[in-house]
């Protein structure tokens, strides 16, 4: 029987949508988001302003995609170091055992119990609110506990399956196993701790840089923007509105997508 | 009780782990404190001086041990940019955020225990609701709390937004201040917390007591009600001390929305000041709250699980 897996094509879809936009944002936007007086002075949504223009008359659907942009660009970055380097350590330790393994997952343990978005404000105080490398390098490094500990799990559980015997009585060197033969099978379990990772990313990073922690303008991302939008409640609130709608449009489509896959692979087993 | 004395234990060397950490990441950068409190332009021989004032110019491990034992008196130390001790600085801060957390801690529990016992017994629309679920993870708490200053605030003018009512004078103004950040606060833990407790009430279902016990004509409900949530509970409570623990967290953002003046915000405030005493006690008291938590879930659950107690170390 053969089910069509709805959550899947609805999250690609969201997602594919906000990308293709995002990636058109990089080069075209409808106005110069940083241009004062683009159209009047709080202009509600209209044809011409899709989401409205703020305080300077300048256009906030052309903002938001810059904003957005950049947001996602930060949370990709962050799930890069966070999900390689986790990925790493789980895999060598999850394969290989020992005291190492032992000592490294009672200190995940430890700090995995911590919120992180704590653990990422105490890191950037300690590096340098602001700047946008060090809000990458900061949660990047927050990330890293939660990929471990899956991963560990996910390769330990491959450790004694005979086909990963077989390989290392042929001979088969530590990396070959681990790169060929265990990442591909680790993949439904990887893949949605990915999707999972990129969320908690893109909301880290709209907190911070709306407690005007993150990055800081000239490139301002979306969380900023809200915050920039709050004080304006009264006079524009579309752009609270449309800033927060593509925040919830970024985490809702990924978020999806990680259900789908849940499901393809509860399905396949 | 061993195992209580062993869990606590370690509960308090996780604290002695963390201050330990905190500690020695805020000296790695104290000679900026120096700096910071006399600016740039201060001579070599007044940091200097400061430095020494401060204690800054010992080795760490002596510090540290200094710092812990004043920590014990109750003493932590004082505030570069206030020049208050930070105690009495934090103190009524303290108190609001507990207030702020535990509202919405209530609210998690009472509103997402029934729905998750609910829904996992219910087949229809099983897809929507997954999808509702989704989208309560996917709104930030930020969000939330705009959009309801906008209805609630701006709009039915039931309050005012960034006018939190003095507790003294106000007490029911407060109260309800409060209720709506934490609401907002509530909104995507409570999807969590709903689609954490569904996935344990089912796999619970699945299993052969629960098909035997309706096999020997159990009333469906019955079942539930009696054998099922009590299985399931354990993996919930772990999952609600998390919860304790990302609202206090959560609660920074949600005070910087609704500008209550609590511990999140002052965090904040101290981050961009670098007014590091502060930051530290902050951090150390989060994260005391945060061990509390997890030694509190692990005791209970200990307690209503035979099976753990039975099984000595789990």
């Amino acid at each position: 029987m053969k089910r069509r897996n709805w959550f899947l094509v609805a999250g690609l879809l969201l997602t594919g949508l906000l990308a293709a936009l995002l990636l058109l944002g990089l080069f075209w936007t409808p106005y110069d988001p940083n241009a004062m007086a683009a159209g009047p002075k709080f202009d509600p949504p209209s044809l011409s302003h899709w989401m409205g223009t703020d305080n300077f008359g300048r256009d906030i659907f052309s903002r938001v995609l810059k904003g957005a942009g950049a947001t996602a660009s930060i949370a990709l970055a962050t799930l890069a170091i966070g999900a390689a380097c986790g990925c790493l350590t789980g895999a060598l330790t999850g394969y290989f055992g020992g005291p190492v393994d032992e000592l490294l997952m009672r200190l995940n343990d430890a700090l995995t119990a911590f919120p992180s978005i704590l653990l990422a404000l105490v890191v950037i105080s300690v590096l340098e609110p602001g700047k946008k490398a060090n809000v990458i390098l900061a949660l990047g490094v927050v990330f890293i506990p939660s990929f471990a500990r899956v991963s560990r799990t996910a390769f330990a559980s491959l450790r004694d399956v005979n086909y990963i015997k077989s390989a290392r009585l042929m001979g088969a060197s530590g990396a070959r196993i681990l790169g060929v033969h265990m990442l591909p099978n680790t993949a439904p379990v990887l893949l949605p701790a990915l999707t999972i990772g990129f969320n908690n990313a893109v909301l880290a990073e709209a907190s911070m840089s709306f407690l005007g922690i993150g990055v800081t303008p000239p490139d301002a991302s979306l969380g900023y923007m809200l915050s920039e939008a709050q004080g304006m409640l009264f006079a524009a609130p579309w752009y609270a509105g449309g800033t927060g709608l593509v925040i919830v449009w970024m985490v809702f489509g990924v978020g999806l997508i990680g259900e789908g896959l849940r499901r393809r692979d509860k399905g396949a087993l | 009780m061993k195992y209580v004395c062993r869990r606590v234990l370690a509960g308090l060397v996780t604290m002695l782990m963390v201050s330990f950490l905190t500690f020695s990441a805020f000296s790695l950068i104290s000679g900026d404190t120096a700096t910071a409190m006399l600016g740039t332009t201060a001579t070599p021989e007044r940091l200097a001086a400061l430095r020494a004032e401060l204690g800054l110019d010992r080795p760490l491990p002596v510090r540290y041990g200094e710092w812990l034992r004043d920590c014990l008196r109750g003493d932590l130390g004082v505030s570069t940019s206030y020049r208050q001790p930070v105690q009495e600085l934090l103190a009524p801060k303290i108190r609001l955020t507990l207030c702020l957390s535990l509202m919405s801690f209530l609210l998690i529990t009472a509103v997402s225990i029934p729905l998750g016992v609910w829904s996992a017994g219910l087949r229809r629309l099983e897809g929507a609701r997954t999808a509702l679920n989704q989208l309560g993870m996917a709104v930030p708490p930020f969000f939330t709390g705009i959009l309801l200053s906008w209805v609630f605030g701006v709009g039915l003018k039931w309050f005012t937004p960034g006018q939190f009512p003095d507790a003294g004078q106000d007490l029911a103004g407060a109260a309800a201040y409060l209720l709506f950040a934490a609401v907002s606060l509530s909104v995507p833990r409570i999807a969590m917390t709903v689609r954490m407790l569904r996935s344990t009430v089912q796999e619970e279902l699945g299993k052969d007591y629960v098909r035997t016990a309706i096999a020997r004509g159990n009333d469906r409900g019955q079942v539930l009600r009696r054998h099922v949530l009590k299985n399931a509970l354990s993996p919930v409570i772990t999952f609600l001390a998390q919860t304790m623990a990302e609202l206090v967290a959560g609660s920074i953002v949600v005070e910087q929305v609704f500008v209550i003046p609590g511990l999140g915000r002052m965090l904040v405030t101290s981050i961009s000041n670098r007014d590091y005493p502060v930051v530290q006690a902050i951090v150390v008291i989060l994260a005391f709250w945060v061990v509390l938590a997890g030694t509190a879930a692990d005791l209970i659950n200990q307690r209503i699980d035979p099976r753990l107690r039975l099984g000595g170390a789990a």
